[in-house]
């Protein structure tokens, strides 16, 4: 069986945790093999996952794992691998996972590939393609364990719905008290926007834009499209915008399907972090800016002049789209 | 109380990476090493503040890495830290390299072991977590903050989608990122104190690699950018949904 963990938040699943699932599914069918879901903490959703490619879901209905333990989670997913033979186990490599995927991964002595971004070569071995040296280079990596863990890289792989029903059954694994050593004083959630490393769209502000009083134009310019709002690391060190914001080589590595980046001149760390989204536009007043040339398009001007103008060039698209 | 730092070299991060032996291995000319950024500005530099503060009192670093590696952990020493040991192997298998680690903690009392939140080379962000799980013990990771208050540590950290302040007792390992502390530069005090600091070399543990880098690939580059007047974006709007087909 190949297994995946499908994380859910605030008793739901978003799209990462349907693209493990949908990952899952493809690995399966080359192996012949089925796909069993595991699902930690209280929700309603879990025959969702049978939309997506799961065979069966393993629905662990406990409160105390509505908040992320690696500890616990840990133990919950090796047991079930171990229970259901498990050859693989499939993550979204999320920070949830990089907490859980490498303690699952020690415990059963498994193969570990953090941040995949292909499907398993099996020609030559079980070699997976993943991205290195901050998005500078990539690396095949193979695994030689019996039992191997890839956590795949978020908004890699299409999510497609396959016509399958899960059978889910409650599973129930015995925790004992040093399972959940951290205690969860409180929580801070976020909501409403999508997280950067999901984000298909992402708008992004550099040092050009000259402060953070100017952050409205780019936000009016996101919320046109529905982006998520990025920045350089100037930005952040500054504290001109919080530093989850941060994507380059010391921030966040992202690759969404567009990425707009104003006023960011594209220093080969900031580069590191975003050279793998699909599509780049780069709008910068300098044309010396070293960003153009990792770039799909350019626009060359006064970002103070051109976001409205892409903005409201937005807005009309969408409203045509919508007529 | 006793604090274990790990501590990983990486590139620099404007070096230009490239490979060599039929893209077997990283070409490794003219690449200059430093220190983890997460391992040195918030891990590193935490503990330090932690000792200066009276609430550590024993400050170790550790690395896994062949004699090429000692100029980085000198680096590290001269920021602070009372002696540094570098097990004798080189791997880029998380779970060798964690084993290496937590093999030698086994032997010591570490009340807190801390790490970067991940390295900048190979990115697993698995260190931490393996170290944990092959200790028993419980794991923060992407602390945003630490703090010691009667024997408990307290910790922020960020989760998917916002943070969380947790408080758990020791033996802990906590995986740190921006925000635990500000970066420092060594000093000349640092730097000659370093020299005789103790730096220990320790044979590796018989352990199975249980990864291999079979090939390196370089990113495709762009093929030229399309510059689109800053008068019509609406010719922009309409590449990015019929050309990009990104929208």
């Amino acid at each position: 069986m190949i297994l995946v963990f499908a994380e859910l938040s605030n008793g739901t699943f978003k799209k990462a945790s349907f693209e493990a699932v949908n990952y899952a599914a493809n690995l399966a069918a080359a192996q012949g093999l089925q796909v069993g879901a595991v699902v930690l903490g209280e929700t309603s959703e879990a025959a969702l996952l049978g939309e997506y490619g799961a065979h069966k879901v393993f629905h662990v209905n406990e409160a105390r794992l509505n908040t992320v333990d690696s500890k616990a989670y840990c133990h919950a997913i090796a047991t079930l691998a171990q229970q259901e033979n498990a050859q693989t186990i499939i993550f979204s490599n999320n920070i949830t996972a990089k907490a859980v995927a490498p303690r699952v991964a020690a415990r059963l002595k498994a193969s570990l590939v953090a941040g995949a971004i292909s499907h398993p070569d099996m020609s030559n071995g079980f070699v997976v393609k993943k991205s290195v040296f901050a998005g500078k280079a990539f690396a095949f990596v193979k695994m030689n364990a019996a039992i191997k863990v890839i956590a795949i890289t978020p908004n890699s792989f299409a999510v497609e719905k396959m016509n399958q029903t899960a059978s889910v059954q409650t599973a129930a694994i015995s925790f004992s008290d040093s399972d959940f050593g951290i205690k969860v004083e409180s929580v801070n959630k976020v909501t409403g926007i999508v997280p950067l490393s999901e984000a298909e769209l992402v708008v992004s502000g550099g040092r050009g834009l000259k402060g953070p009083e100017n952050w409205g134009i780019l936000e009016e310019l996101g919320q046109s499209i529905g982006a998520t709002l990025a920045c350089s690391r100037p930005v952040a060190d500054s504290h001109w915008r919080p530093h989850h914001e941060h994507v380059g080589q010391t921030g966040g590595t992202i690759r969404p399907n567009l990425y707009i980046a104003v006023g960011i001149s594209g220093a080969i760390q900031h580069l590191a972090g975003v050279n793998s989204s699909k599509t780049i536009v780069v709008i910068n007043k300098d044309p010396e800016a070293p960003f153009f040339k990792a770039a799909d398009y350019g626009v060359l001007g006064d970002a103070f002049e051109i976001l409205p103008k892409l903005t409201a060039a937005f807005h009309k698209y969408k409203a045509a789209q919508n007529a | 109380m006793n604090i274990l730092v790990c501590i990983t070299k990486a590139p620099d991060t404007t070096a230009k990476i490239g490979f060599t032996d039929n893209n077997s291995a990283l070409n490794e000319a003219g690449i200059q090493w430093i220190i983890n950024p997460y391992d040195e500005w918030y891990a590193l530099v935490r503990a330090l503040e932690l000792k200066e503060a009276g609430i550590a009192q024993n400050l170790h670093l550790i690395t896994v890495g062949k004699a090429d590696v000692e100029p980085v952990i000198r680096k590290a020493l001269a920021l602070g830290g009372d002696e540094a040991i570098r097990i004798d192997g080189d791997s880029n298998d998380s779970y060798y390299i964690a084993t290496q680690i937590a093999a030698y903690a086994k032997t010591q009392s570490y009340d807190l072991i801390l790490t970067g939140k991940e390295s900048i080379d190979y990115g697993n962000a698995s260190i931490g977590a393996m170290v944990a799980e092959l200790l028993d013990r419980p794991f923060i990771s992407h602390a945003t903050k630490l703090d010691v208050e009667s024997g408990r540590v307290m910790v922020n950290r960020e989760i998917e989608g916002g943070e969380e302040t947790n408080s758990c007792t020791m033996p802990l390992v906590i995986s740190c990122q921006k925000g635990m502390a500000e970066a420092r530069i060594p000093n000349m005090r640092g730097i000659m104190a370093a020299r005789t600091k103790p730096l220990k070399v320790i044979a590796v543990q018989d352990c199975d690699t249980l990864t291999q880098i079979v090939s390196y690939d370089l990113p495709t580059q762009k093929t030229g950018v399309k510059m689109i007047d800053a008068d019509n974006m609406d010719e922009l709007v309409r590449l990015l949904h019929e050309e990009a087909k990104v929208i």
